[in-house]
Order: structure tokens, then C-alpha cells, then sequence
């Protein structure tokens, strides 16, 4: 509507200034009749009396002159009134630092709405001047080209750092922390990319494979005194027979339905690990979880009677830090090993299959591929992968319970890997650091943090749906395609 | 048999719940094909919407209920519609014509925004809302059990029944439903033959945002709580419900909200509460296996 007809208008002289005022009013409408009661009144409880409301009428009529601008300014730009643009982005810039503002949020989103019409302006600038397109078009080909050439060695040297990363001078518990959490999801999203990127099943329950990972591993360690590398392979053998027990029913199923079935299976799981008290010890969780140790040499300063602890071992001296760096290398390790069997199986005639399953299942069939058999095995291995990392994470974190394994894990480890570039490696690496790394470090958005996440996730789906690294197009095919154009 | 009729009772009025959230999801699947993963908070926003308008209804001193009902019913189907045209306008039209996942994983990012926002707007805390109808009828007593039926069930079922016929009637009749069937058939033919296909979808958002607002009123006033998280698990079983009726089928959503409800309070009532919500997702499980399509659904002939 608006929106449409504002891209397709050539950039005309003569701006209508009634039509974009016009607009920008019908959204700020809008946005009023949005926040009307979510804004304005905000309930809170005043015991005996019951709900009140506390009035922000200022905020919303602030949010709305906001969104006025903010689409008059979008308008300019695309009708080439750039300068109209860089204006009102300097105006709402320099209010939200200058003015008094009622709440944060509203400082921190206006300041940000009006640094990103700045940049569009500029750039939108920059682009008309005939100086400033050959300038940009010189930039972007050299930056491609110097893409082209660095991409292969881009995986090499992020292994080269995340080896040497617990060695870095400013590899604190914290860092290491981070490390160790990256790298799980980097390992689950390499997990998932089986089933979702290679054999295109959606997933959406894919955190029940961690749980019962978890629980396998604390359940084996707390009750029947298994070590972790006795437990694990064990976890990883009974999330693939979680994944076989699951997907054998539904794997007929077509990807939506398939999806929501995923769903609720990861529901019911977690509902189990809730209720199934005697078992799981329920909402309380299972506490003190033995780490993961090498050779049974365990990480304190003073080992028990007949133990050697881990420093005296490799006669280092004492450090806090030591069971951390061990226990990332476990991960890095694990997360290797997934990655390794991934691209393996991706030239087994297994692989095969499940790309050309996901491309058409119809012609798989009839070449006689048996797609659920196929389905089956991608499901599995996803799962075990899931399992393995579910039985690092408790060995980390010594504690788990099912607050651990709800659905928006789910959807996150679903988004690194579409984020990623479904099927593409790296990308869930470039994902996860992105996903995960970022908002750790940005711990100051505290409560937007989710907010700012599902944002994101709608922002990277409009302007970005191949992912980071679009990497579907099959690993061979018959007839390679001539020149560059790359299948869609 | 006492226990069994009230059980019987309360598995309606919660089926009439699911089954009006069931139909914005039915509709949007039948028209564009997706999954909207958001519908469960559109149906949280109806209810927050709801219970503001109660507050409002009590601090403005309308006292008596019927009019309170009818016009927080109003105020919630017509505000929470916005919300359904926003959310379509905003993540699902840029996405028409992407690949499959992709308007998926934005309504997955909707649902995320839409709690999120509601929970940093009103706070994450539970908020209760005063009994606006109370007193039941005492359908029979025996054996020391009595069978009530509260006014407020009547109303749920009522209010439901008379919105469904409304949309029956709205899809088979009038010039807006038989556009909208056409989109579902062949949007591209619908299009060449005048049919506006963005308003169409647009408005197909809107009734289920709007039916979603009723489902969300209806549940605050017979549950008196609402709080930011209610919409996944009602969104969920909703979709179970569409699922097991046959999706894109209008009877088949409010027949499976029904099974629905009636799987999960007669578990509740005679097993065990705890595992209520697993026995209605096994149901899904079971149905889709043994009948793909649903109950009332079309088998859907994939051509190569």
C-alpha cells in the first residue's frame, strides 16, 4: 500500500508533502491505537484495592511523535530528500540525548531510531552523488573480492583462535565462561543443522534430545556413580533412541505439522522431567553433578587420599581456572567432532540423500529412496549429537532442572542455525557468536535482552532469509551450473 | 455420573475457548499456508486488553454487567484486531513469497516481541481480575454432588456459539468470505480475477485477532487471571486443536477445541492434572499418524 507505492515512485521533484504527512500520521495512529491501553495504563496491584492503573500517557505520546517523524523521514528518503532525512534524524538524536525523557527505554530506542535514519540518510546521500557511487562501488567490489579470497582460511582461523583463546593473557573465568557457552550452541546448532539445514525437517523440540542428554549423564553420575566419559556415550545412544522413538511415528508428517509435533514433544519431556518426581526430583532439579575430569584426576588443591589432582598431574601450579579450560576443550573437541561427521556424511551416499530429500521428496521416492528410513537417521544422529552436548552441559553446570530445556532454547538454537545459512557450517558458527555472545556482552539491555532477540529474529527473516552464509544449493549436482549465477 | 456431567461442563467452556483461539489459526493456515506461531499472544494481548477495559468499566462506574460485557467485548475485538493487521502488515506480508521456514521463524520472533513488550508494559507478575459474573444454576443434585453451571459458562458457550455462526455465515455468504475462499484456492487466479489478495489476508488476520480478543476475554473472566505467558500453552493446544479437526476447516476447529477441552479435563478429572497437557498432545500425535488430514480436513494431493 504506502509502503509499496513509495518504492516503486521515481524519485520525483516535487515532493507531496500531503500525502507523507498524511502517511506518517495513519502510523503514528496506529501505533497509538497499539499501545492505547498496553502503554497508557499500566496495571499494577495495590493489594486491598485491587488493580489501579498508573497512567503513561507522556511516554506514548512521546513513542507517537517518535514514529511520526520516523516515517516522514523514511518517505523523504526514498522519494531523494535525503537532506529532510538527515534533519529529523539529528532532531530525534539530539532530543533523546538533550531532553529529559520519561523512561530509559525511550532514550535508548529514539536515539537509536535516529542515528539509523542518520546512516540511511548519508548513505542515501552518498549513493546520488555521482562521486560518492563509483566511491561505493569501488569499496564494495574490493571488500568482495577480499571476501572471495579470505573465506577459505575464515574457518581456519577461527579454529586457530578458539585453540589458543584459553591461553590469551585476558582469558579470565569469564571469558572462559562465555567461551564454553558459545561453544555448546555452536555444537547444538552444528546438531540441528543435520536435521533442519541437510535433511530440511524442522525441528522445533530439538531441546528435549539435550534434556534427556542431561538427565541421562546426572542421573548416571548422582546415582550410579558413572564417570562422564562413561555416561557419555551412553547419553548420546539414548537421545537417538528418544529421536528414533519420536520421529518413527511423525516423520510421514509434512514439515509444519512435523514442526508442531517436534513442539510438543519437547513440551511433553519437559512436562515429564517436571512431574516425575521420584525420578528427576522434579522442579528442584538434580544438584551436585560431578565434572568432567581427565583421566580421573580431579580439579581441587588438595586430591583426596589415592588421587592425583589435575596441577600435580601436569605439575602446574593451582588454578581455579584449570577445570574451565578443561571442560572447554572437551566442548571445542565435541563441537569438532560433530562438525567432522557432518561433513562426512554429507559425501555418504546418506548425505546425498537427505539433500535431495529435502529438495523433492516426490522424485526421492521415486528413485527409491525410502524418505522415512532416511528422515529417520538424520533425526538421529541430530539427537545424539543434542544428547552429547546435553551431558556436557550438566557435567558444566553441576545442576540442572527442567527450567533448563524450555521451548525458547528451541527457538534459539532454530535461529542460530537459519540465521547461519541453513546447511552452512560456518554459519552457525558466525550465528552463535552473533546470538549468543553478543547479548552476554551487552548484559546492560538486561530486560530488552528477549526483546531485542525476537526483534531480530523478524528483522534477519525480512532483509536477510538466506542467513549470514547462504549455503543450500546441493553439495553436486549433475549439470554444475555455467557461469556465477548460483541457484535458488 | 454427577462427577461426569460437571466434568462435562467445564470440558465445553474450556472447548469453547480453544476453539474460537483454533479458528485464527485455521483460517490464516488455509489461506497463506503458515503457521501463525504468534496467534497464542495475539490471544494474551486480548486478554490484557480485557482486563483493562474491566478496570476501566469499574473506575468509569458501569456497574452492570451485561453492558460492562458487551462493551469490553467491543473494546477488546477492535484493539486487539490492530494488533492482528500490525503483525501481518509488519513481519508476515514482507515475507510472502520467501522460502517456506521463513514466515515460521518470524512468527516465532513475533511471539518472542509480543511477551516480552507485554511483560515490560505491564509486568511479569500475574493480574487477577475482579468476579464480573458470579453465581451458578444448580442443574440437579445427587448423591451429595451438586451439578453446577455457572453463569459465566452459559455466557462462554453463548457468546461462542453465536460468534461461530456469525463467521459461518460470513464465510459462506458474503462477498468478503467467497474472496476469501478464492484466496485459498488459487491466490494467483483470485488476483487476476479483481480480488484484492493483500486486503483479503489482511482481513483474515483480522477476524482471527479479533476472535482470538474474545477467546482471551472469555478465559481472563472464567479463569480472573491473565498474565504474559498464558498465550504459548493456549496457542499450542489451539493449534492442536485446528490440527485435529482438520486445519483450514471452520467446523473442524471448533469440533477439535472441543476434543480438546474434553481430553484435558476428563484426564485432569480422572487421571492426573499435572499430565493434562501430555495427553492432549499424544491425541495430536495419534491423529496425525493415523489421520493426517484430521477429523474434517480434505486430503491434500501433492502434485509433482
Amino acid at each position: 500500500m504506502a509502503l509499496a507505492a513509495a518504492r516503486t515512485a521515481p524519485a520525483a521533484s516535487t515532493f507531496d508533502w500531503l500525502a507523507a504527512v498524511k502517511d506518517a500520521a495513519i502510523t503514528a495512529l496506529l501505533a497509538a491505537a497499539l499501545g492505547l491501553f498496553m502503554v497508557g495504563f499500566r496495571t499494577a496491584d495495590r493489594g486491598a484495592a485491587g488493580l489501579q492503573f498508573d497512567y503513561q500517557f507522556t511516554d506514548l505520546l512521546i513513542a507517537c511523535v517518535a514514529i511520526f517523524l520516523g516515517r516522514l523521514a523514511l518517505t523523504a528518503a526514498s522519494k531523494g530528500m535525503a537532506w529532510l532525512t538527515l534533519l529529523i534524524g539529528a532532531a530525534l538524536l539530539a532530543a533523546a540525548q538533550g531532553l529529559k525523557l520519561p523512561s530509559d527505554f525511550l532514550t535508548v530506542v529514539i536515539s537509536l531510531a535516529g542515528l539509523a535514519l542518520l546512516l540511511h540518510a548519508a548513505w542515501a546521500l552518498l549513493r546520488g552523488s555521482s562521486a560518492g557511487a563509483a566511491a561505493i562501488a569501488d569499496v564494495s567490489g574490493r571488500v568482495n573480492a577480499a571476501t572471495v579470497r579470505l573465506f577459505p582460511w575464515l574457518g581456519a582461523g577461527m579454529l586457530a583462535f578458539a585453540v589458543a583463546l584459553p591461553f590469551m593473557p585476558f582469558a579470565d573465568q569469564q571469558v572462559m565462561d562465555l567461551g564454553i557457552l558459545i561453544l555448546t550452541y555452536v555444537m547444538l546448532g552444528w546438531g540441528l543443522n543435520i536435521v533442519v539445514g541437510l535433511a530440511g525437517l524442522l525441528d522445533l523440540g530439538y531441546v528435549a534430545f539435550y534434556a534427556v542428554g542431561a538427565y541421562t549423564y546426572a542421573l548416571l553420575s548422582t546415582q550410579n556413580g558413572w564417570s562422564f566419559w562413561a555416561a557419555l556415550p551412553a547419553a548420546g545412544v539414548l537421545a537417538a533412541m528418544f529421536g528414533v522413538l519420536l520421529g518413527f511415528p511423525v516423520l510421514r508428517l509434512r514439515g509444519d505439522y512435523l514442526a508442531i509435533v517436534t513442539l510438543g514433544f519437547g513440551e511433553i519431556v519437559r512436562i515429564v522431567l517436571l512431574n516425575w518426581v521420584d525420578f528427576t526430583q522434579g522442579p528442584a532439579g538434580i544438584g551436585s553433578i560431578p565434572t568432567a575430569t581427565i583421566l580421573d584426576h580431579p580439579f581441587v588443591e588438595s586430591p583426596p587420599e589415592g588421587k592425583v589432582a589435575f596441577h600435580q598431574w601436569l605439575g602446574l601450579e593451582f588454578s581455579a581456572n584449570h577445570r574451565l579450560i578443561v571442560l572447554y576443550f572437551i566442548i571445542l573437541v565435541l563441537a569438532l567432532i560433530t562438525n567432522g561427521v557432518t561433513i562426512r556424511l554429507r559425501r555418504l551416499p546418506i548425505g546425498r540423500a537427505w539433500e535431495a530429500l529435502r529438495e523433492d521428496e516426490t522424485a526421492c521416492q521415486a528413485l527409491g529412496i525410502n524418505p522415512t528410513n532416511t528422515k529417520l537417521t538424520a533425526f538421529a544422529i541430530g539427537a545424539m549429537f543434542a544428547g552429547f552436548a546435553g551431558s556436557f552441559f550438566a557435567a558444566k553446570q553441576r545442576f540442572i532442572s527442567p527450567e533448563s530445556f524450555v521451548f525458547i532454547e528451541s527457538a534459539i538454537i532454530l535461529s542460530i542455525v537459519v540465521l547461519g545459512g541453513m546447511g552452512s557450517q560456518l554459519g552457525v558458527v558466525l550465528a552463535a557468536v552473533l546470538l549468543i555472545g553478543l547479548p552476554e556482552w551487552f548484559r546492560d539491555l538486561g530486560q530488552y535482552r528477549m526483546l531485542a532477540f525476537g526483534l531480530a529474529m523478524v528483522l534477519i527473516m525480512i532483509f536477510k532469509p538466506r542467513g549470514l552464509v547462504a549455503h543450500r544449493d546441493p553439495t553436486i549436482r549433475l549439470h554444475p551450473p555455467s557461469g556465477r549465477g548460483s541457484p535458488s | 455420573m454427577e462427577y461426569f456431567l460437571q466434568q462435562l461442563i467445564n470440558a465445553v467452556t474450556l472447548g469453547a475457548i480453544y476453539g474460537l483461539i483454533a479458528i485464527g489459526y485455521t483460517m490464516v493456515y488455509g489461506i497463506i499456508g503458515m503457521i501463525n506461531f504468534a496467534h497464542g499472544d495475539i490471544f494474551m494481548v486480548g486478554s490484557f486488553i480485557a482486563l483493562i477495559g474491566f478496570i476501566l468499566c469499574v473506575m468509569l462506574g458501569i456497574g452492570w454487567a451485561p453492558l460492562a460485557i458487551l462493551l469490553v467485548l467491543l473494546l477488546a475485538m477492535v484493539f486487539t484486531a490492530v494488533y492482528g493487521w500490525a503483525v501481518e502488515r509488519l513481519a508476515y506480508r514482507p515475507l510472502r513469497g520467501s522460502f517456506r521456514l521463513a514466515p515460521l521463524i518470524s512468527a516465532i520472533g513475533v511471539s518472542i516481541v509480543l511477551q516480552n513488550f507485554v511483560q515490560l508494559a505491564q509486568g511479569a507478575r500475574p493480574k487477577p481480575n475482579k468476579e464480573v459474573v458470579h453465581g451458578a444454576m444448580r442443574l440437579y443434585e445427587a448423591n451429595g454432588f451438586a451439578v453446577n453451571l455457572s453463569y459465566i459458562q452459559v455466557i462462554i458457550v453463548v457468546v461462542t456459539v453465536a460468534l461461530m455462526a456469525g463467521f459461518t455465515l460470513l464465510i459462506n455468504r458474503t462477498a468478503l468470505g467467497r474472496q476469501q475462499r478464492a484466496c485459498e484456492q488459487d491466490m494467483k487466479m483470485a488476483a487476476l480475477l479483481g480480488v484484492d489478495v493483500n486486503r483479503t489476508i489482511s482481513l483474515t488476520f483480522v477476524m482471527g485477532a479479533a476472535l482470538a480478543a474474545v477467546a482471551g476475554m472469555m478465559f481472563l473472566m472464567y479463569y480472573g487471571v491473565t498474565d504474559f505467558f498464558v498465550g504459548f500453552l493456549a496457542g499450542i493446544k489451539a493449534f492442536t486443536a485446528a490440527v485435529l479437526g482438520g486445519i483450514g476447516s471452520l467446523p473442524g476447529a471448533m469440533l477439535g477445541g472441543l476434543l480438546i477441552g474434553l481430553i484435558e479435563v476428563f484426564w485432569a478429572g480422572y487421571f492426573s492434572s499435572e499430565y493434562k497437557d501430555v495427553a492432549a498432545f499424544s491425541v495430536l500425535v495419534m491423529v496425525l499418524i493415523f489421520r493426517p488430514t484430521g477429523l474434517l480436513g480434505k486430503p491434500e494431493i501433492e502434485k509433482v
